[in-house]
């Protein structure tokens, strides 16, 4: 993968203490991302797929310092964005926004779409207000939402068209990059559809770089140009679409591509089965690899130690002892 | 069509609705459908489309009021469940209709343990002791592959995961003497994909088994793939088509389960493609839908009469038929 990095992500660990009340108030770590580095290239779309508790969202979040990080580094074009500076960290909010999988619960019920719209102008101070009101009618008018309906609140709106309002929201500050935070995840399927076309003839007139987030395999499947799978706060296998979709080598990333249901009831005959219990709890996760207790194919080395992640072929990197061949 | 004696429940011409404070919903209009034994029928639709209340009229889980059964008739072996007094359907329901939620957590009391909670149903419906009832609920635990049942017959809720606890629910729905009917509302949908898989298996592994038959209620055109025998499409209270399950992915011939099948991004369609064919739109307020065809707003094949009555049936195959007054224009693109 070639081009201007983003984003860059150095070994980026958030830890969570979770306390215990009771007699003996114990207190356990959880290690939502646990060691994650990575770069975003500009103009890609970065998916970012797992199950519950893999710490994804904790990576986007982090990403957008809406979290503290425990250790590690975020740089945005080379500036780090936990820097203590307020003025500089304002100036990179400005081209780093977000977009939510709630849209119940990630907008003010008490606030009308323009001042939802346009809060992020009001922050930054950007324009009179007869420029803010016509800057929210034209987001508006950009996301498929009727400007006249400015006026109204949230609950008003239908799941899809609030989501078009955090999306709205988003574009306010013209940012060039974009987390999406399951931003589909909780649409209908004919909802979601209209909401994925939205995001992607955004990216395609604007040149967003999205970072990508879901538990949806066929979304991130579809929308993506490079997909990273993440499993107990650990990325296990990232390459380009084309590459993982056609030729994923970790255990992990297999499992979940045989998991995912068809949607041809033909293939129901000739499915593999897969038998592998539960995602492990991430407080105390397997020692070694944390996938082992659910691979098929561990050994010995992978109770003991956990795998780096190495370069299998040319941009295809894979954290699998068994896939390196390196299992003494 | 039809042998009568493989008929497990018909629905004919429910009609069900709410009184809201805004007005009258209709949630369910004029549902026939069928379910046969030891079949998987699927209920497939968004949200708000009545497939949830047409299950839950059957067990009447519904609450009434606000919501009413305007007409119609449930009959299950031989009886009309909607003529039947309340102490007869929640027989009913421990014994020959079980049921299983989308979010086992609600639906598991979290102050007692499961295997006191599956021992219950033993003990209510079919007077056993309790160390009875609980050797029964292992013997079902290992039935739904809950490892260490012994042990996980003592635990609560919380700490089983969310696999193991809808585990637990079917193994509960499989307390009955005589399984007939399990209704599955969207039993799948807060798990994780590689869970769902291994619940999908059992569920179809246990139909094998036990022979009952599952009424399947799901948004998820995948779930329907590697579940249903036939499938019911519905959109806004009606049912628009209906078949068995091959037909329906190959063959779809209502505008609505066309545009549901090309909005999944997992359509074979799409590899390398950049855009959804998704459905222009909303769904209409339940409120304000009158005769016509609720599709008719977001339909690109209407014509002037969509919107002035709603169609018959139309019998493509004996087992295939469709509720469009033009379905001879939709073909797949």
């Amino acid at each position: 993968m070639s081009g201007t990095k983003i984003i860059e992500v150095k070994d980026l660990k958030k830890y969570f203490t979770i306390k215990r009340e009771g007699a003996d108030d114990t207190k356990s770590i959880l290690k939502a991302v646990d060691g994650v580095s990575l770069d975003v290239y500009e103009g890609e779309i970065l998916g970012v797929v797992g199950e519950s508790g893999c710490g994804k969202s904790t990576l986007g979040k982090t990403i957008m310092r809406l979290h503290d990080k425990t250790s590690g580094e975020v740089l945005y074009r080379g500036k780090d964005l936990f820097a203590k500076d307020p003025n500089a960290m304002k100036e990179m909010t400005l081209n780093m926004q977000m977009i939510f999988q709630d849209p119940y619960s990630s907008l003010n019920p008490r606030k009308k779409v323009s001042q939802i719209i346009g809060q992020p102008l009001d922050i930054h101070k950007i324009g009179t207000s007869e420029e803010r009101l016509e800057r929210v009618a034209e987001l508006m008018d950009e996301v498929g939402l009727n400007p006249k309906f400015r006026t109204r609140y949230p609950h008003q709106f239908s799941g899809g068209q609030r989501q078009r309002i955090g999306i709205a929201r988003a574009l306010a500050l013209n940012p060039e990059f974009i987390v999406c935070d399951e931003a589909v995840s909780a649409l209908d399927v004919s909802v979601q559809a209209q909401i994925l076309n939205l995001l992607l003839d955004l990216q395609k007139k604007y040149g967003f770089t999205y970072l990508f987030i879901a538990h949806d395999l066929s979304v991130v499947e579809f929308i993506a140009t490079r997909i990273l799978v993440m499993y107990l706060g650990r990325i296990v296998e990232i390459a380009d679409k084309k590459e993982l979709v056609g030729n994923h080598v970790h255990p992990y990333t297999q499992a979940l591509f045989n998991a995912f249901p068809a949607t041809d009831p033909r293939a129901r005959e000739t499915k593999k089965r897969i038998v592998m219990g539960d995602v492990p709890s991430p407080i105390n996760p397997p020692t070694g690899c944390h996938f082992h207790p659910r691979c098929p194919y561990a050994v010995e080395k992978c109770r003991r130690e956990y795998p780096p992640l190495k370069e299998v072929s040319p941009g295809h990197f894979a954290a699998c002892w068994v896939v390196q061949n390196d299992t003494k | 069509m039809e042998e009568k004696k493989d008929l497990l429940l018909s629905i004919e011409n429910l009609n069900f609705s709410f009184d809201t404070q805004r007005g009258v919903v209709n949630a369910v209009r004029d549902l026939s459908l069928t379910i046969r034994k030891g079949e998987t029928l699927s209920l497939v639709g968004e949200s708000g489309c009545g497939k949830s209340v047409t299950a839950h009229s059957i067990n009447q889980l519904n609450p009434m009021p606000p919501g009413r059964v305007d007409s119609g008739s449930i009959i299950f072996r031989g009886q009309d469940l909607l003529k039947l007094k309340k102490g007869e359907i929640e027989k009913l329901r421990g014994t020959q209709i079980s049921m299983i939620f989308q979010e086992p957590m609600t639906a598991l009391n979290p102050v007692f343990t499961v295997g006191s909670q599956i021992a219950d149903v033993f003990m209510t419906h079919q007077g056993m002791s309790k160390a009875e009832a609980i050797e029964r609920t292992i013997d079902l635990f290992k039935l739904v592959k809950i490892p260490a049942p012994e042990r996980r017959v003592h635990s609560y809720p919380h700490q089983l995961s969310g696999g193991m606890r809808q585990r637990a629910m079917i193994a509960m729905a499989l307390a009955s003497p005589e399984p007939g009917l399990m209704i599955a509302d969207e039993p799948t949908t807060a798990l994780d994909v590689t869970i769902q898989a291994q619940i999908l298996d059992l569920l179809n592994d246990l139909k094998k088994e036990i022979g009952m038959s599952i009424l399947l209620i799901t948004h998820d055109m995948g779930v329907v793939a590697e579940m249903a025998d036939r499938v019911v499409v519905m959109y806004a209270g009606r049912k628009v088509e209906e078949s068995d399950v091959f037909s329906i992915f190959e063959d779809p011939r209502h505008p609505y389960t066309l545009g549901l099948l090309n909005s999944l991004p997992s359509n074979p369609k799409y590899k390398g493609a950049e855009r959804l064919e998704a459905i222009a739109g909303t769904v209409p307020d339940m409120r304000s839908i009158g005769a016509g065809c609720p599709f008719e707003n977001r339909c690109t094949y209407a014509t002037e009469i969509c919107g002035k009555e709603f169609p018959g049936e139309t019998v493509l195959d004996e087992s295939h038929s469709v509720w469009c007054h033009n379905y001879q224009n939709v073909q797949e693109g």
